[in-house]
């Protein structure tokens, strides 16, 4: 029985609730015209409702987690079970068969040993969804009667619905918070562990990076972790050769498009602006994979270069600054918007052209919060996974040539994510701490950027 | 189909091809190609009494033949067909019905668009309705004190987290709560849902700053309570703000590949998924497969697949765009 029959049965209940709830309190009417009915009825309604609702829910996420460990505890005491290996792989694996068989997501078994448990397994779903079912049905019942028989024409249903209301926008904003822990505490408690078996500063400051995948988890090799190379080829990439393309481009197309534009082509150039921020990443990555980066060799290999590789580091850093031209320009147009204008009618009057303007006086005015809309588009390139995924090397590589194969932190984490191997593996976990470094860097740069966006604000507000 | 194939079907079309083609053509006929004819069999089973020509899929190599690529005598090849006009080129729409293959002549993106639709679903689901409550709260209701701060700078945090650190939370929380639902379009909806309701909040709480404050003292003036305010006037006149937010926020998650790279959407998916529980993989993650794959015949369904999804990211960033112009009011 999954949890969403339960829930269903739940609304349905629900719904006669409010149903009933409404239907008392318009009697209330009829029965005592002379009192007035501290609530409306609709109150009265919801009261029952949220009655019947929230104690199911409640029951079901804990039924959900406990029902398949009570399957499980019947099918282990049952006489069949007895001829299972005690512990490991195999164990599991028989009785994920059966239990598959049971539920009619698998036509049968493979091994024989799990034969037996079938029956049995299904006997259990089917006696604790018997069981599920009618203890649903009692709480909703309850907590409905329970409600229904406190409708009174002076019960202060409103109030309390209310208060409900106000519990469940609480909760709904207390997602964030538990999401950032969550991010966090997972981060750091496997970061944790990964120092433990590579101590930090040669994870930190080592020059060679090259985690043995297939190695023994006990025989480390400190020597492998070094993130330096990964870590300059996620500036280089995301934070030299992107803003080379993107700080000219966006700042040159801010400009136009607020200071010279006539209103008509700005009406059509902008949407077209923001339709290239939708385009999915992966695509630039395919074009960036595809057409640019064997152009780039071509180009390389006819000039003369011929150590110029097919994932060289200037076609994916090329592909992301094109990807960032939207958000520096967007962020750009906002903070010479801010600008009063005032400063740029006055540089006009004192007999400025247009051009002296922006450059003397908009443009200076509009720095502060054009270098903090920079800062974001930085910590975004440095995020960015597809792009790089798809044109930069798996390959470590410690070079400034922007021809040459190099790797990013992004990569890294994929590449060793994605693989089938085992949770307690250093390679696997310093993918975390990898993770982690990059988390504490995107929110130093947004942090800092918002602070000056904001001082930047105040000072001409 | 299974006992078709078990009668020979198989060798009676190989057979005539070879009849009609000549032996080295025929066996460029796609492995799969009987298939078509069965299904034709099977829902017009008269066919078996009288002759009908059929159009088969040919093999990847002789596709590329045509284009003037690949091993010469497959370019000659194709090039004689093709004057005998026995080659002929067709809009494949089977493409948006069928799955994933290992053969490109095969493959569709049907599975894949599927994936993408359940796993949205979930995501709409859950970063709906959070998303929007959150905003009215912070917007409406929150006391100045220190929880509140912590609720906002938090949410602006996690709009400027990069996405594939939500992957990496996906594997280590939800994953290690569910582990049997690795490649689920429950758990990419669940990962994208927590990086899309950021953006719903910010969205959220700018259309609620819009509504002049006049609108809350009337309705307050003439006895309603501060929720009355909020679901009875304030939330129907941001509505149209927060759905803009809101597709804007689920453009961004459908065109989403890292975070869902990282708890194992990247697989092979045949079949189309069942349901939110079923093995799935999801639009742009067939593109980013299909990119790796080393048979030149992936390089246009990676782009036709490409243009599918641009076409629904395209629709519904213009229906956001429409919508924020139709219903921008200025109070």
């Amino acid at each position: 029985m999954s949890p969403i029959t339960l829930i269903l049965i739940a609304l349905g209940l629900g719904l006669l609730g409010w149903l009933a709830g409404r239907a008392k309190a318009w009697s209330f009417a009829s029965s005592e015209p002379a009192l007035r009915p501290a609530s409306r009825p609709i109150y009265h309604a919801w009261y029952v409702a949220l009655w019947v609702v929230i104690p199911v829910l409640v029951f079901v996420v804990a039924w959900s987690v406990i029902a398949p460990q009570l399957v499980l505890q019947t099918v282990l005491a049952s006489p069949a079970a007895d001829g299972l290996p005690v512990f490991g792989f195999e164990r599991d694996a028989f009785l994920g068969e059966a239990r598959a068989v049971a539920l009619g997501q698998a036509p049968g078994v493979f091994n024989d040993e799990a034969e037996p448990l079938i029956v049995p397994f299904r006997d259990a779903f089917s006696y604790y969804n018997t069981i599920g079912i009618l203890v649903t049905m009692l709480i909703a019942v309850a907590g409905g009667a329970l409600a229904f028989l406190r409708l009174r024409p002076q019960f202060g249903a409103r109030t309390r619905v209310e208060r409900t209301v106000m519990m469940i926008l609480l909760l709904a904003s207390l997602v964030a918070i538990l999401t950032t822990l969550g991010i966090f505490v997972s981060l750091v408690f496997e970061t944790v562990r990964f120092f433990g078996m590579v101590s930090p500063i040669d994870f930190l400051f080592g020059t060679k990076w090259g985690p043995d995948t297939m190695g023994s988890p006990d025989a480390v090799d400190p020597s492998r972790y070094g993130a330096i190379p990964l870590f300059w080829g996620t500036i280089f990439i995301g934070a030299i050769i992107a803003m080379i393309v993107a700080i000219p481009l966006g700042l040159m197309s801010a400009i136009y498009l607020t200071q010279y534009a006539d209103p008509k082509v700005r009406t059509w150039i902008k949407p077209l602006l923001e339709l290239l921020a939708g385009v999915p990443t992966v695509v630039y990555g395919y074009f960036a994979a595809l057409t640019l980066a064997p152009m780039i060799r071509d180009a390389a290999v006819a000039i003369g270069i011929t150590s110029a590789s097919t994932e060289s580091a200037l076609a994916a850093g090329i592909v992301m600054g094109v990807m960032i031209i939207p958000f520096v320009s967007s962020m750009a147009d906002d903070s010479m918007a801010a600008v009063p204008g005032a400063m740029r009618d006055g540089s006009l009057a004192m007999g400025a052209t247009k051009s002296e303007t922006i450059r003397k006086v908009l443009f200076p005015a509009a720095l502060p919060g054009i270098v903090a809309g920079i800062m974001l588009a930085v910590s975004r390139a440095i995020g960015e996974t597809m792009i790089v995924v798809m044109a930069a090397s798996p390959a470590a590589n410690l070079t400034a040539n922007p021809l040459e194969p190099m790797s990013t932190v992004t990569v890294q984490i994929v590449k060793l994510l994605t693989g089938e191997q085992s949770t307690d593996h250093p390679a696997t976990l310093s993918a975390y701490a990898l993770g982690f470094v990059l988390f504490m860097v995107t929110l130093a740069l947004n942090f800092i950027a918002l602070r000056v966006v904001k001082r930047f604000r105040e000072a001409y507000e | 189909m299974q006992t078709l194939e078990m009668q020979g079907l198989p060798d009676i079309v190989t057979f005539f091809a070879e009849e009609q083609l000549g032996k080295d053509a025929a066996a460029e006929i796609s492995p799969e190609a009987w298939r078509d004819i069965a299904t034709a069999l099977a829902e017009d089973p008269d066919l078996i009494t009288r002759s009908q020509s059929f159009n088969l899929p040919t093999s990847s190599a002789l596709a590329a033949g045509l284009q003037g690529e690949g091993p010469p005598e497959m370019q000659a090849l194709a090039k004689r067909l093709d004057t005998e006009g026995k080659l002929s080129r067709n809009w494949d729409l089977g493409f948006l019905s069928r799955s994933d293959a290992t053969s490109p002549q095969a493959v569709g993106i049907w599975g894949a668009l599927k994936g993408s639709m359940l796993t949205m679903l979930v995501t709409l689901v859950l970063a709906f309705p959070i998303g929007v409550l959150s905003a009215l709260y912070l917007e409406e209701y929150a006391p100045k004190n220190r929880w509140t701060d912590i609720i906002e700078v938090s949410i602006s945090n996690l709009a400027a987290v990069p996405s594939i650190i939500f992957g990496l939370l996906g594997l280590a929380v939800f994953l290690a709560l569910f582990p049997n639902l690795r490649s689920a379009p429950l758990i990419g909806g669940m990962t994208l849902a927590l990086m899309t309701m950021p953006v719903i909040v910010i969205s959220g709480r700018n259309a609620i700053k819009a509504v002049p404050p006049s609108i809350r003292d009337g309705a307050l003036a003439i006895g309603a309570s501060p929720v009355q305010v909020v679901f009875h006037h304030v939330l129907p006149l941001a509505l149209p703000g927060m759905l803009t937010g809101t597709i804007i926020g689920m453009a961004r998650a459908l065109g989403e590949t890292a975070p869902l790279l990282l708890i194992g959407m990247r697989i092979f998916v045949a079949t189309p998924p069942e349901g939110f529980s079923s093995p799935a993989t999801v639009l742009p993650m067939q593109i980013f497969l299909w990119s790796d794959e080393i048979d030149r015949g992936f390089v246009e369904r990676t782009s036709a697949a490409i243009i599918v999804l641009l076409v629904f990211l395209l629709t519904m960033n213009g229906l956001a765009i429409y919508l924020r112009n139709k219903f921008e009011k200025r109070w």
